[in-house]
């Protein structure tokens, strides 16, 4: 099967996934993003003119603000225009379809789309209708994919950690309905750690993701063991009233992060999440503000990344 | 009108002749089969060398979204495409807007098909009001309308004291009822198989026991009511497991599968080609495997070809917002032939899944080509490969997941009542 992701050469055409991206895909963003990064952390900042007169069109169809101020700041700092476009409040709302939505804006000459879309595989179908110089980053598609964040995911782990193939990870909570989960999944098998952990409660885990090359826990205290890397995830308040949880109290006490839990691990081990956060429901306070929690660089790190797939898709720089 | 079909192979799965012998079709009936009745004089000479003749093929799934979605499909364009199928008989779901739950619906869908003077259309009836699941539709009148048989298409009928109550009205009459086993719970708002592909896709999933809970609450209740069961679509290998079991304990039960279930898997949905976004879902190889071993050993026992013309706009969305369903009518015989060829089955074997199998299981006296039977035939070459060319096919819907393979087997005459109604171009 075609990978709708590389161009004829092999080439990044779209980043939709980080599933099926070679290895050195992966590790060409990552460097990249390095050799940003002095330049997003700086305080006296020069704009990089790498995607001077480009046009980069924000289509939020779900809302956001981390995922798209970062998207934005990133597109920016590369001279890049940036239009946000809040689908959820205008042509969607009036009955116009995606790809009329994205039609409109090709002709309002686009060079790049960053997507997110309340429904899996959205990206990929705007993807494989633009015209081939048009490049499509996927910001988040149902539950299927978020590759920028797993990207910087990948950036924080490799920051504190160095390497990838003596790490031990953990990812926790609603493995299910997250779309973080799966692109992580896919980032860290890819970049070769050895031992990836979901933990969460039957209801949140999908029926085959052992087959994505994971082990499975249910019980926090025994995944937690000897990790190098505890990823957290959000829990969505819904999951209370669809039957899949009793009670955020219950989830909290039984999958929430906190000290006591976080000491099974090992002793360097660094805390993510991809936010929003809900303390006192995966999360507790003090590991979120504590010395272990990598939780505010990865958003550091989010900009340098995305700065670091557009150009990469531009073939600039 | 005296017809002859020369040097032709023909094949007719009820009277077990496979062999090269000719047909004589005589005032819309067949009249001999192998040499001609006395007198006989042609007026027309069909030359079928290096050509099957069947039997005209019984499709027990077509979508021919008349009343009410006529810019998906129209009955013109749905029948044309039927009889370039070699398809000559037909049944239809009740999932219409309005459904067909009214005597003057059936009577008018009956009356416009054969004003087109193509394929036969027999209408299955609503089991329920609006296939709302809650009130039972005038079965007698509906069959006295025409209506074949009573189902409730995809729409669920969840209160099983009204799906025992349907069936105890339907063995009164001798009614068959046609239900596609799916819980309502289960599947609420899934779209793809619960496996590796929706895994892997994050697409909101459909497990298997979705069909084993509704399937053993419905051959339950056969078993209470003495209904005649026929199952449609049957998906996963717990299912016809059952379906295996159910017959083999003497339950009086009729299944079939759709004919793109016989052949894709979760696996072609790739990266989200809403085109294999059908009803009920693809599932895994290993559910396929056991879907061939069903048709082989006799649980299942037809296949349809579940056409679901879908306009183009609808399948233009992300897999879960697409509309589901794909076109079948002139992919049937194809399908079936590439199944009997993997199986290593007969030519006779693929096509009594199409013709005597669906036409006993509408209880109509069709399918065959016995001597003094309606001349419903369909003559195909069985050889040849064609592209499938969305914009080549006569149905208003485009859509299928066999857009741009290459299938083995074309239709090039199709007659009913002895009345050439398709013919292919030479070259095609």
């Amino acid at each position: 099967m075609n990978n709708p992701q590389l161009n004829k050469h092999g080439e990044l055409q779209h980043l939709l996934s980080t599933e099926g991206l070679p290895a050195p895909i992966l590790r060409g963003i990552l460097n990249r993003a390095a050799s940003f990064m002095n330049l997003a952390e700086g305080r006296d900042i020069k704009k990089l003119p790498l995607l001077h007169g480009k046009s980069i069109f924000n289509l939020f169809f779900e809302n956001s603000t981390r995922t798209r101020t970062t998207f934005e700041i990133a597109a920016k700092r590369l001279s890049a225009d940036v239009v946000n476009l809040n689908i959820g409040s205008s042509s969607a709302s009036k009955g116009e379809t995606l790809l009329d939505t994205v039609d409109n804006l090709c002709a309002m000459h686009a060079d790049m789309f960053v997507v997110r879309h309340s429904q899996s595989g959205a990206a990929h179908l705007i993807a494989k209708h633009v015209a081939p110089e048009i490049h499509v980053i996927n910001a988040g598609d149902g539950r299927h994919a978020h590759p920028t964040q797993a990207l910087l995911d990948m950036f924080t782990i490799r920051h504190y950690k160095k390497e990838f193939h003596n790490l031990r990870v953990a990812i926790v909570g609603d493995i299910l309905h997250s779309r973080v989960a799966r692109s992580q999944i896919h980032a860290l098998t890819t970049l070769g750690v050895p031992e990836v952990r979901v933990i969460a409660p039957k209801t949140l885990l999908p029926s085959c993701v052992d087959k994505l090359g994971v082990q499975v826990y249910h019980d926090m205290a025994k995944g937690l063991r000897d990790v190098d890397v505890v990823m957290m995830l959000r829990l969505q308040n819904e999951r209370m009233q669809d039957a899949v949880l009793p009670s955020a109290q219950e989830y909290f006490k039984y999958y929430g992060l906190t000290q006591e839990k976080l000491v099974l691990a090992k002793t360097d081990a660094i805390v993510m999440h991809p936010g929003p956060m809900n303390r006192g429901v995966e999360i507790d306070s003090s590991v979120a503000d504590g010395t272990q929690s990598a939780i505010l660089p990865q958003v550091t790190f989010g900009i340098a990344v995305r700065m670091a797939v557009m150009s990469t898709l531009a073939g600039v720089g | 009108m005296k017809i002859q079909i020369k040097n032709g192979h023909l094949i007719d799965p009820k009277n077990q002749i496979d062999s090269l012998c000719d047909l004589f079709i005589v005032a819309g009936k067949v009249a001999a089969v192998g040499s001609a009745p006395a007198g006989f004089v042609a007026q027309q000479v069909i030359d079928a060398t290096g050509l099957v003749v069947a039997p005209g093929l019984i499709d027990l799934a077509a979508r021919l979204r008349e009343p009410g979605y006529e810019y998906k499909a129209t009955l013109e364009s749905e029948m044309d495409a039927a009889v370039a199928g070699g398809i000559t008989t037909l049944a239809c779901p009740p999932d219409t807007d309005p459904p067909l739950d009214e005597p003057g619906l059936v009577e008018m869908l009956k009356y416009r098909a054969r004003a087109l003077n193509k394929a036969r259309v027999y209408p299955v009836g609503a089991l329920t009001y609006g296939l709302k699941g809650a009130e039972l539709t005038e079965m007698a009148e509906l069959a006295d309308a025409g209506c074949i048989a009573f189902s409730q298409a995809d729409a669920a009928l969840t209160d099983t004291r009204v799906l025992m109550r349907a069936m105890q009205y339907a063995a009164t009459f001798g009614f068959s009822v046609w239900l596609r086993p799916q819980d309502s719970f289960l599947a609420r708002d899934g779209v793809a198989h619960d496996g590796e592909v929706a895994t892997r896709l994050g697409l909101p999933a459909i497990p298997v026991c979705a069909e084993t809970i509704a399937l053993s609450t419905m051959l339950q209740l056969a078993r209470e009511t003495g209904v005649r069961l026929h199952i449609c679509r049957i998906s996963s290998a717990e299912g016809v497991a059952l379906v295996r079991a159910a017959k083999q304990q003497g339950l009086t039960l009729t299944c079939d599968v759709s004919a793109n279930h016989v052949h894709l898997s979760e696996m072609d949905i790739g990266f989200f080609d809403a085109n294999c976004y059908l009803v009920p879902p693809l599932r895994s190889q290993r559910d396929r495997d056991a879907l061939h071993a069903g048709l082989l050993d006799g649980s299942i026992d037809a296949i349809c070809s579940d056409h679901t013309p879908v306009d183009e706009d609808a399948k233009q969305l992300p897999f879960a917002e697409a509309e589901a369903g794909a076109t079948g009518l002139e992919l049937l015989l194809p399908l079936v032939l590439k199944w009997a060829r993997q199986s290593r089955r007969a030519l006779a074997d693929g096509l009594a899944k199409i013709t005597l199998q669906p036409a006993r299981i509408l209880g109509l006296d069709a399918g065959h080509l016995s001597v003094g039977a309606a001349a419903d035939v369909c003559v195909f070459d069985p050889e040849v490969y064609w592209k499938v060319e969305p914009v080549a096919l006569k149905s208003q819907g485009k859509n299928t997941p066999f857009s741009g393979m290459e299938l083995q087997g074309r239709v090039r005459y199709t007659l009913v009542d002895g009345q050439l109604v398709y013919q292919s171009k030479a070259n095609q």
